[in-house]
């Protein structure tokens, strides 16, 4: 029987869906360790602490809470500081972090500092004998690579989105800890956060992607695309490379190979060419739909529904039947 | 500036790839290679301050067999002053041993600022960079998308899911570059005729202990053939009736 250890996430005082991800995950290998237990680690400004019976219900039986006023914004070094410290202390089997923008930053130095071995962004995970095997997307998703892992604890951080977070209510326990590092005597400090767009969903999150490429011909018609995105009502714009490139779009939208890898449950991809740079984000997709008007277009060969056309002419129509096909449920 | 770029050789991920027969690596019959794509804007991005900050140094880093040199000589002749090949008979799967033998080389160099991509192409794993960072002590910002130098202090912007935020540190620092980042110009012909001629130093790598094995590699699943549902406008009606009864996703 061994324990796991799980980062869970948050972000201006509000958990993050992939804290519940990494408590699930965690709760998994907890349990096929024999039943052991899930420590979850959460740190932010004073307060936080009201967030860990969430963590509960997703199987965390500790949680381990770390409040200072100076982790209110991410700070790496102390983060990472503090989570070794525990992880050493701990004895766990594993650690487990998302492989967000924040865990892809902690878990390496986590593994550094720790000495121990480390797989990145992890669709798929079992303990066999004394190693951890896990799958993992390599050669721009082209290639799924079986990793073996020795030595423990093993850290891993895990694909947000791959493993859907499976509920298994315990009633968890709080404990306080102080930071192994002073956040303020960090080396690297977070002078300020840039708000996304309000309250519109990310692209990791959004059950549904609308993406524009240069079909769309302007910055100015990328509207078509937030008012179909706004029609299904759980979804969030994407851009292609090209399209970012001409600054119609923020960086941060862009999907693929050198942007954001995404598998929402719907994709639209609208006036893209479907370059494999940017199918390799965006092919675990569960549905693609594709509007474009070349029908040799290599996008066609990964969608499951195509439609030729304009896609100017298309996405009003589309918007209207999205919205009328929602109201009526 | 004193700046050291790490450069990993990759293949050209344009590529159909198919797996060799041992199971666990891809076939490297007809590959072409480059370096990774991030690596290209980490080494612009050297230059490129070393060419507006004045004077300055870049030395570039790979870790690999001999044919890695054909990547330290592009970034040669892109303009990089000097080459350091950390020689070993194969790349190791585990991130932790090549930034071990990474910080063993960049130690004592002396450098201002030490450049890594994001992620390789081919491995992506995103580890290197903070993992040789840890094991120096330094300063390090991850998966920036701007990067701006003065009086020995630098500010970064790193993207997150849905904001993004903006980080200071003094050098010398570690700084990983994603997309946002300026892309790798393209040689000159008078540039690779200069690198024939510049330093490449060939030493040992001190490889870590190794904790992460390769089992299979293996191509995903096949997506099955869509279809086209229609042309026009007029096709949008079936398209909703198709995501309603069978996709199920409306
Ligand atoms: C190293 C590297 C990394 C890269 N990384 C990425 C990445 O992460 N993400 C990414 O997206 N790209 C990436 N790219 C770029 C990629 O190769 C393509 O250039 C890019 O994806 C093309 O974007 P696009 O489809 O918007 O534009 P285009 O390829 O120009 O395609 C536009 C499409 O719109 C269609 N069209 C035109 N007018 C209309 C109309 N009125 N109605 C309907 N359809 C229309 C055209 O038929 C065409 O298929 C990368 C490239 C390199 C070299
Ligand atoms: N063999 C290598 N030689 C030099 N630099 C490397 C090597 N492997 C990785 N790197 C650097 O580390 C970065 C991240 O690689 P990875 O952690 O494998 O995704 C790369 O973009 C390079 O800058």
């Amino acid at each position: 029987m061994a324990n796991t250890f799980a980062f869970a996430e948050s972000r201006g005082g509000a958990l993050r869906r992939v804290a519940f991800e990494t408590v699930s995950a965690a709760r998994a290998l907890a349990d096929a360790c024999g039943g052991g237990e899930v420590h979850a680690f959460l740190a932010g400004a004073p307060g936080v602490s009201s967030l860990a019976s969430e963590l509960g219900k997703y199987g965390a039986d500790v949680v381990i809470v770390v409040e200072h006023p100076g982790l209110a914004n991410a700070n790496a070094e102390s983060l990472a500081a503090t989570a070794a410290e525990r992880i050493r202390a701990g004895g766990y089997r594993a650690a487990v972090f998302s492989a967000s923008a924040q865990g892809r930053d902690l878990a390496p130095r986590v593994a550094a500092k720790l000495g121990v071995g480390m797989a990145a962004d992890v669709i798929a995970f079992e303990l066999s004998g004394d190693a951890l095997v896990v799958k993992h997307p390599a050669y721009a998703g082209k290639v799924i690579a079986t990793l073996k892992l020795t030595g423990s604890p093993a850290i891993m951080t895990l694909h947000p989105g791959a493993r859907a977070a499976v509920e298994a209510p315990t009633e968890a326990r709080v404990e306080s800890a102080q930071p192994a590092a002073d956040p303020g005597a960090s080396k690297v400090l977070v002078k300020e956060m840039i708000a996304g767009g309000g309250a519109k969903l990310d692209i990791g999150d959004a059950p549904v992607i609308v993406s524009g490429g240069r079909g769309l011909k302007s910055a100015d018609n990328f509207r078509l695309v937030e008012d179909l995105a706004a029609a299904f009502g759980n979804a969030a714009v994407g851009a292609t490379r090209a399209v970012t490139d001409d600054g119609w779009r923020p960086h941060s939208d862009q999907i693929g190979q050198t942007g954001r890898q995404v598998s929402p449950d719907l994709y639209v991809a609208c006036g893209i060419s479907g370059a494999i740079q940017h199918i390799a984000g965006m092919r675990n997709s569960r549905t693609i739909v594709a509007i474009n008007k070349d029908k040799e277009a290599p996008i066609f060969k990964v969608a499951d529904y195509g439609i030729v056309g304009d896609v100017v002419e298309i996405l009003p129509v589309l918007t209207a039947a999205v919205k009328e096909a929602r109201e009526k449920g | 500036m004193k700046i050291a770029v790490c450069i990993k050789r990759v293949p050209d991920m344009e590529t159909r790839f198919k797996i060799a027969a041992s199971g666990s690596s891809v076939d490297e019959t007809g590959l072409k290679y480059d370096m990774s794509d991030f690596d290209g804007y980490a080494v612009e991005t050297a230059l490129q301050l070393n060419e507006k900050q004045g004077p300055g140094e870049t030395v570039v880093i790979s870790l690999g067999p001999d044919v890695v040199q054909e990547q330290l000589r592009k970034a040669l002749s892109m303009g990089a002053d000097r080459a350091v090949q950390l020689k070993s008979d194969r790349v190791p799967a585990d991130g932790l041993a090549i930034a071990t033998a990474l910080a063993a080389e960049l130690k004592s160099g002396g450098y201002d600022l030490i450049l890594f991509g994001r992620q390789a192409v081919d491995s992506a794993n995103a580890t290197v960079g903070p993992m040789t960072a840890e094991l120096l002590d330094l300063p390090c910002a991850t998966a920036v998308s701007s990067l701006e130098i003065a009086n020995g202090r630098a500010t970064a912007r790193r993207e997150l899911e849905g904001a993004a935020e903006v980080v200071e540190f003094s050098l010398p620092a570690i700084v990983s570059v994603d997309e946002g980042m300026p892309r790798a110009r393209y040689p000159s012909l008078k540039g690779i005729m200069a690198a024939k001629k510049k330093p490449l130093e060939v030493r040992p790598a001190q490889l870590g202990e190794e904790r992460i094995t390769i089992e299979k590699m293996e191509l995903p699943p096949e997506r099955a053939a869509g279809r086209i549902v229609g042309e026009g406008p007029a096709a949008v009606p079936e398209l909703v009736r198709l995501l309603h009864t069978e996709a199920k996703v409306l």
